[in-house]
């Protein structure tokens, strides 16, 4: 059970974070503004109410590196004035994640796939460190269909690397379509159960679903896969659910719509608390 | 090269406790002591080479030494991005080793040879290529590799032997010594030149390079290029970005005279016909008779 005060301070957090990477894009008009909505709680829960010292963040979708720069703000590891940077020319904070640049990022991804396999590598090694360290690896659920992703799923599992976790986040789509028109994932629970996983669906945007999750995953003797099951856009209401929140950067109405949608978002879930 | 290589890594852990082997699945009659010797350092990564680079940069980035084994193409060509992205990028010390570079499993066919490896390993970032000519070669190589903080590929296959006594292993190592002309070979396919009959050979000087890329010639090889004005390389491996495309690009500026360049090098399946090593390197003109008889119309 998430309390109430470590609730509201998430829901703070993640507004923060939203409002952060909102500005990012528009101050330098890019996209992939749907792929950071989407991912935002995922990344703000790991970050401030799962993660612990030690542990490592493998974003595998890193197309949603604004979400991941920002969050990492939030927690103080990227000064805002590195921030302000973001996507320009001689920046370390590229469109996609840097390599060997920033505490929080241990590799560069971008490239589709790769994701899961530096998850299963740090597992192993923290394992074989014989220390008690988490690894958490968000990826998108279009990437599932990169063969690598399920040469790593094996490899988790035949490895009893629990200390792996694996949050998808489920938004249904992926570049040029949805993803059960392009390559069917589902019964992606089904799959990933198969392959070895003790597997979680919960609600992508709601803090006490990946508290619950959090617990769960904890007592797992298999490693976990989290289906978060997400909006891409979620909040941008204009492009909502659809493939254009993933591309179109947003005009000055656009971000006027989207910022006051992520303020509505929270001012109606604080208000849920009290 | 398959037992020094297991011998000698197996006496590497010893020095280096933080080395760990992975394989994609090959090994039989081969890997069994470094399996045992390895212990939970000893993963089999299953036929997935893609996770097995990328888990192996992983490791690698948490302070292990990795190698990451299998038959040449399978290691390098298969999971090329992983390699560049994962492990050349990042620029940690994985250990990609590839068995039968070149023709080296013969009779077995097109799809387990790598005729390509040398030009697409040497263009990676901060990737160095470890190419042995002899048995002898492989350890000493590998204490190179163990002590290379940065990414290394080693193209192992069946080592030279050779009518010389050849000096430890290093990036430039003159063979032996001659006037009428210059050999320039990297791997064990040199061995074709050098046991030629000896009136062909007596008049060359050669030398194997072997560690890729490279900076520099040495400037008594560069002088001997210049006074018999005559060059001769031999790679088994295909023509482009290969060894003599680097050597031709380093030799520029270079040479005093217009020179003979004659590079010997594969060209694939001219016949679309199969064959052991051999085969396919006389087909190649890389050894048998067509060699010789390049060698010989080279030397005159």
């Amino acid at each position: 059970m998430l309390a109430k005060d470590k609730h509201g301070d998430l829901l703070k957090k993640a507004f923060s974070v939203k409002k952060r990477f909102l500005g990012m894009y528009k101050a330098v008009n890019a996209g992939h503004v749907g792929c950071s909505l989407s991912c935002a709680e995922i990344l703000t829960f790991v970050q401030f109410g799962w993660k612990k010292d030690g542990d490592e963040i493998v974003l595998s979708k890193g197309h949603a590196a604004a979400s991941l720069y920002s969050v990492l703000a939030e927690a103080g590891q990227i000064e805002e004035s590195e921030i302000s940077t973001f996507y320009k020319n001689n920046t370390y904070l590229a469109a996609h994640p840097p390599t060997n640049k920033i505490k929080g990022i241990p590799f560069a991804t971008g490239s589709l796939g790769h994701g899961l396999s530096l998850a299963a590598g740090l597992g192993l090694a923290k394992k074989l460190k014989k220390e008690d360290k988490k690894i958490f690896c968000i990826t998108s659920d279009g990437e599932i269909n990169e063969g690598s992703t399920w040469e790593a799923a094996l490899f988790i599992a035949h490895h009893k690397l629990t200390n792996v976790i694996w949050l998808v986040d489920r938004n249904m789509l992926q570049g040029f379509g949805k993803t059960e028109d392009v390559m069917q994932l589902e019964p992606l629970d089904k799959k990933l159960e198969a392959f070895g996983f003790e597997v979680i669906i919960i609600h992508g945007h709601d803090f006490r679903a990946f508290e619950e999750a959090k617990h769960k995953a904890a007592k797992n003797e298999k490693p976990t896969a989290v289906i978060c099951n997400t909006i891409k856009g979620n909040n941008w209401i204009t492009y909502e659910g659809m493939v254009d929140s993933h591309y179109l950067p947003m005009k000055d109405e656009q971000f006027d719509i989207v910022t006051t949608e992520i303020e509505r978002f929270y001012n109606e879930k604080y208000a849920e608390l009290t | 090269m398959r037992v020094e290589f297991a011998q000698a890594v197996i006496s590497l852990k010893d020095t280096h406790p933080n080395l760990v082997f992975m394989t994609g699945d090959l090994g039989y009659m081969a890997l069994e002591k470094v399996r045992d010797r390895y212990g939970d350092h000893f993963i089999n990564a299953g036929v997935a080479e893609q996770n097995m680079v990328t888990v192996a940069a992983s490791l690698a980035y948490e302070g292990f030494i990795p190698f990451a084994y299998s038959i040449s193409p399978f290691v390098t060509l298969r999971p090329y991005e992983q390699i560049r992205t994962d492990v050349c990028l990042h620029d940690l010390p994985v250990k990609i080793v590839g068995n039968g570079g070149g023709y080296g499993y013969g009779i077995m066919g097109a799809t387990h040879h790598n005729i390509e490896d040398i030009a697409i390993m040497r263009v990676l970032p901060n990737m160095r290529v470890y190419v042995p000519l002899t048995g002898s070669d492989v350890g000493e190589a590998l204490d190179m590799m163990v002590t290379d903080p940065h990414p290394n590929y080693l193209r192992l296959n069946m080592g030279a032997k050779l009518p010389y006594e050849v000096q430890p292993f290093a990036q430039w190592r003159k063979i032996k010594s001659g006037d009428k002309g210059v050999v320039i070979g990297t791997g064990p396919v040199l061995e074709n030149v050098a046991n030629l009959p000896a009136e062909v050979v007596d008049g060359l000087e050669i030398w194997a390079l072997s560690i890729f890329p490279f900076t520099e010639i040495p400037t008594e090889l560069i002088a001997k290029i210049n006074s018999t004005k005559k060059l001769l390389t031999i790679e088994e491996h295909q023509g482009q970005c290969g060894m003599h495309e680097a050597l031709a690009s380093m030799l520029l500026g270079k040479l005093e005279h217009v020179i003979t360049f004659k590079p010997l090098y594969a060209k694939g399946y001219p016949s679309g016909r199969y064959g052991d090593q051999k085969w396919h390197q006389a087909e190649n003109g890389i050894g048998g008779e067509g060699l010789a008889k390049d060698v010989a119309a080279f030397v005159s």
